[in-house]
């Protein structure tokens, strides 16, 4: 009876998680037209993989993301969560409005900052301009085009992030709060000694989170600079360049997920075992 | 209790397993043809909903067809070649027995057998002879072997906005002949300000290097260059293509008429156009009505002249080419209907004069895909039912029959690739090292270059 039950969920996990995962690793190791039998060709995929200079540059522009994708993405919901859980009026109106943008389809809100990021006519050079203050290239920049598509990431995705801090948050005992206001701590001690500490373990939880997802950064840079800009191409972009855009050649596209799935699955087991240690 | 929770986790293990392995032996197979009865042949390229007078042509061309070959019968799709899509309707069995398909994509195609030979059935068409034989061959093999058929072809030239031009104090009847002309046109219009801009160009998801290579051929350059011994190299890391680079960049960061935004692909500068903020660009006659029909422009402001520099000129188009999961008899069929909806010289006249009769703009300056009497037809009934001001296109065709036509590289789309950043460096750079990225690009192309067979 059990079984018959699990037997729902066994199929749409076998469905859409092994059997993809399977696929892909098979499809690593062919040369694949769709139309005759796959050739089995080993480790050639994974050779041409290695031998072609994108890669390192792809690899390094991913971890170049996630490094700032920490320092933005990860500092700002936990410092907005803190503020939503000191407001005392329009409590609702702020958590929406921090919510707001995670509810916009991801590419939607790619298109609308492509649009604020216009060095000559968008929003921000505007008000820049209007305010005495230093345009910027954004995303036509190599310095800057990084850092624009980190900015887009964390506005996009912080208000889930936010929200699970904030409730979080709400289960830290109060009369932690009121007896360190009793003796005189301020309200930066408070957060330090207090929220921060009750706040560890899904803090973690959220790095390794976090770390995973934007490893697997796709809209930003596909849409703001495309797949053949050097300054922000990805994993991800890269997979879809093999595949779609230039190579057409699912086999190199496949090598690829398998070794960012070899990569990212390091990440999920370390979660796995951080959250076990906390269930136990 | 451990070993209890150990045989549940193997037998769960187990399960999944089972399933997986199941789902993947019951991998997609093919469907097979029904031999008896009518042929049904599945195409695309149908026009969308949106577009109704187009797509009422595609659907009385059907019923047409069907009554002429009451043993054939379409099922048309929309949509034309999406490389995304592609594989996937492959590997689904969903690809159509005709689909579109770009100059560009047949190489590929070929190369990788994911499409029908159809050399065995070409006999049965004498229509195919009255077709340039330099644009069948974009759809060979080289050695002899056919796998699709041209349905329409394209020539750069220049798009330019008349009006813009009138504006700045230049003459809308003679667009720019050479660079320099185009250098110093662009800066008067864009002297007129509200975020207008002289020249565009592109840098983003390979259309910068499309454009890269067609401004080569303009300056009697080329991208890559096939030697005696049959290889090719890359051939742009030269004073040709450094002075391509180096104009691009003085236009953007010294002249500055082509505008702060770059990283643009191919809808932006017809949406710039439309709007009313871009000079001229590198294009085809074809941008215009999409121009007017998508973003909003007015056909009479818009003139076509010829590429400058006039050395070369890029040449692109589609055509169809087939399944390789379709039977024979839905090749010959699917031939059948490819020919006789682009093809057909009986079909001609009849077909510009509805076009005409619907508002649809007849008399553009696109070449076309005949020779011979075909071909003369063709001109005729396109001057015949000309509803577009053709005047203002007498500059392309003035000059475009001295100007060689060249087709795209090989592996265009890898070297394309290649290409782009290279664009996007100096149009978004000031201190862009064009010497360096040339090298770097020609090292990364010759690479490419080294597969083609």
């Amino acid at each position: 009876m059990a079984y018959a039950f699990l037997s729902a969920g066994l199929v749409c996990f076998g469905l859409f998680s092994w059997y993809p995962l399977v696929r892909s690793i098979t499809l690593s190791l062919q040369q694949d037209n769709l139309v005759t039998d796959p050739q089995w060709v080993g480790l050639d995929n994974y050779r041409t993989l290695f031998d072609d200079p994108l890669l390192g540059i792809a690899i390094r522009n991913t971890l170049e993301f996630t490094g700032l994708a920490l320092v933005f993405g990860y500092a700002i919901p936990i410092a907005m969560a803190i503020l939503l859980n000191e407001l005392r009026h329009f409590n609702t109106f702020f958590r929406l409005a921090v919510y707001l943008p995670v509810m916009l389809p991801p590419i939607v809100s790619a298109m609308l900052w492509q649009f604020f990021y216009d060095p000559g006519q968008g929003l921000f050079n505007t008000l820049l301009h209007g305010a005495h203050l230093p345009t910027s290239q954004w995303v036509q920049s190599p310095r800057t085009a990084m850092l624009s598509l980190v900015l887009v990431s964390t506005w996009a995705n912080m208000g889930g992030s936010t929200l699970m801090y904030l409730a979080a948050l709400q289960s830290v005992p109060p009369e932690l709060y009121e007896s360190s206001e009793m003796d005189g701590a301020s309200l930066w001690r408070r957060i330090w000694h207090i929220t921060l500490p009750q706040l560890r373990f899904i803090m973690l939880v959220m790095l390794l989170l976090q770390i995973t997802a934007t490893m697997q950064v796709f809209i930003e840079p596909f849409q703001l600079t495309g797949f053949t800009n050097p300054d922000t191409i990805t994993v991800m972009t890269l997979i879809y360049r093999y595949a779609f855009a230039v190579n057409q050649d699912f086999g190199l596209a496949a090598a690829l997920s398998v070794l960012l799935f070899v990569v990212l699955s390091a990440f999920a087991a370390l979660y796995l075992r951080i959250t076990r240690e906390q269930t136990v | 209790m451990i070993t209890l929770a150990r045989r549940r986790l193997l037998s769960t293990v187990a399960l999944t397993t089972g399933l997986v392995l199941t789902l993947t032996a019951c991998d997609s197979g093919d469907t097979e043809a029904k031999s008896d009865g009518p042929v049904t042949i599945t195409v695309n390229n149908m026009p969308p909903a949106t577009e109704k007078i187009q797509r009422q042509n595609f659907l009385d061309d059907v019923a047409e067809f069907e009554k002429a070959h009451p043993d054939i019968k379409i099922d048309p799709n929309e949509g034309k070649m999406d490389p995304a899509t592609f594989s996937a309707k492959l590997a689904g069995g969903q690809l159509e027995n005709a689909f579109y398909v770009y100059f560009t994509d047949p190489a590929g195609l070929i190369a990788r057998k994911q499409v029908a030979d159809i050399t065995p059935y070409v006999a049965d068409f004498p229509d195919i002879q009255q077709i340039k034989p330099n644009l069948l061959q974009v759809f060979g093999d080289g050695k002899g072997k056919t796998y699709g058929l041209p349905e329409g072809n394209y020539t750069m030239g220049l798009v330019y906005n008349r009006a813009l031009f009138q504006k700045a104090g230049l003459d809308p009847d003679k667009p720019p002949a050479t660079w320099d002309e185009v250098r110093d046109d662009a800066r008067k219009i864009a002297a007129l300000g509200n975020g207008i801009n002289g020249y565009g160009d592109y840098s983003k998801n390979n259309t910068g290097g499309w454009h890269f290579t067609a401004e080569m051929y303009t300056r009697g350059g080329d991208v890559a260059t096939q030697g005696a011994d049959g290889k090719w190299t890359a051939a742009f890391n030269n004073d040709t293509g450094k002075a391509i680079l180096q104009q691009l960049h003085d236009m953007r960061f010294v002249d500055r008429s082509m505008g702060e935004r770059q990283l643009l692909e191919w809808a932006d500068l017809l949406q710039q156009m439309g709007a009313g903020k871009l000079g001229m660009y590198l294009a085809t006659a074809d941008n215009i009505p999409t121009i007017v029909a998508q973003y909003k422009g007015r056909t009479e402001d818009y003139g076509f002249g010829p590429v400058p520099g006039a050395q070369g000129a890029l040449g692109g188009g589609g055509g169809y080419m087939f399944s390789p999961k379709s039977t024979p008899a839905q090749i010959k069929a699917a031939m059948a209907w490819v020919l006789f909806r682009h093809a057909n010289p009986a079909r001609i006249a009849a077909g510009k004069e509805r076009d005409a009769k619907n508002k649809q703009p007849v008399g553009l300056p696109e070449p076309d895909i005949f020779t011979g009497a075909a071909e003369q037809t063709y001109l005729a009934a396109n001057k015949k039912y000309a509803n577009v001001p053709t005047e203002n296109f007498a500059p392309f065709v003035a000059a475009q029959p001295s100007i060689p036509l060249k087709l795209e590289p090989p592996n265009a789309q890898k070297i394309y690739a290649v290409l782009d950043p290279v664009m996007a460096s100096v149009l978004t750079t000031q201190d862009a090292d064009i010497p360096k990225l040339l090298a770097d690009a020609e090292k990364q192309v010759n690479a490419i270059l080294a597969t083609v067979q």
